[in-house]
């Protein structure tokens, strides 16, 4: 298939995109177009970029993403569901030395761990937290999580979230920048080249904050969800860009790095 | 002249297609093959026009996309 480029006499041949060092070859078990797979690819890039993988610890939620420690040539502890924040604090206290980091879905971060993404926020604690919003839980079923949109259809509501029954879409980073503890919190997606880019900056701010002491980062990252959603994978991004968007705003909420 | 090549792990490619979505050259399609897991993969399957940009494997979840540049000699 490539046949015909690699006949050609080349020379600065540079790998522009692939796997990053600190990855293993396993597979992914995520469902095909599922963004998180991108994101996990982006926490490994910066983890090279920066030096960083003997020294990195990461912390796995239960979700479609428990699996890190099958992905990552890193330590990983994988905590009971929603305790991930907590658990990533009590290695960073015990391991000063080391960076760590929390990774967790939003039925995780947002719903079963609420209370434990809280306080770790409200303590400044000195860790990076990836929380991958997909507004719905996506191992299970695709039902609804609290970060579900008004309106949207999932298996445990049918006939689409209604505010008077279930609430209203929370938003954990507007939330959360209202606490003094936080130094910094941006959302971010990566449904094309750009806001791709842009997230990768966002992870590696992440982790610069946690390794020069500055204190407690969320990254949120919107991602599709395109089996749940009952989409294909170009029309889940188009969801993303039309609806999630709207309800989740990207860019930084706080910078007080 | 600014050359690309994208190498396909077929095993890892789920055919999601957000590659062939975003490449700006039309350089990539469905194999129309199988996967041992089922999945249709994607092919490199215009080489001459790859320009080597990256965004097919910048937007791929599954890392199956490897992409080198270079520079191609002799050639305007």
């Amino acid at each position: 298939m490539s046949d015909k480029a690699t006949s050609v006499k080349k020379k600065d041949m540079t790998k522009v995109v692939g796997k990053p060092d600190s990855m293993n070859d396993t597979h992914f078990s995520y469902c095909p177009g599922c963004h998180h797979g991108i994101i996990n690819r982006l926490i490994g890039e910066a983890i090279d970029e920066l030096g960083i993988q003997e020294e990195t610890i990461g912390t796995a939620p239960v979700g479609c993403s428990v699996f890190l420690y099958k992905w990552f040539d890193i330590d990983v502890v994988q905590p009971p569901h929603g305790r991930v924040s907590a658990v990533a604090t009590g290695i960073k206290r015990a391991r000063p030395d080391k960076t760590v980091f929390a990774y967790q879905g939003d039925g995780d971060f947002a719903s079963i761990g609420t209370n434990n993404s809280v306080h770790a926020a409200n303590r400044g604690e000195n860790i990076t937290v990836f929380f991958i919003n997909n507004t719905l839980y996506g191992m299970t079923g695709g039902e609804m999580a609290p970060t579900t949109l008004i309106g949207q259809k999932t298996t445990t509501t049918p006939g689409g979230r209604k505010a008077k029954d279930f609430g209203y879409p929370i938003k954990m980073s507007e939330m959360l920048a209202r606490l003094d503890g936080p130094t910094y919190i941006t959302r971010q997606a990566v449904y094309d080249v750009p806001r791709i880019k842009s997230a990768k900056e966002a992870i590696v701010k992440g982790f610069r904050n946690q390794i020069e002491g500055k204190g407690y980062s969320l990254i949120e990252i919107l991602s599709a969800c395109p089996i749940n959603w009952g989409l294909d994978p170009v029309e889940a991004v188009e969801r993303i860009k039309d609806e999630v968007e709207a309800v989740y705003p990207l860019g930084d909420i706080i910078d007080r790095g | 002249m600014l050359r690309g090549q994208v190498d396909v792990d077929r095993e890892r490619c789920k055919g999601c297609g957000l590659c062939i979505n975003a490449c700006p050259k039309d350089v990539l399609d469905f194999s129309g093959e199988f996967n041992s897991d089922g999945y249709n993969y994607v092919e490199f399957a215009d080489p001459d026009d790859c320009v080597g940009c990256g965004f097919c494997g910048i937007v791929c979840p599954d890392m199956a996309l490897t992409v080198y540049r270079f520079e191609e000699e002799g050639v305007a």
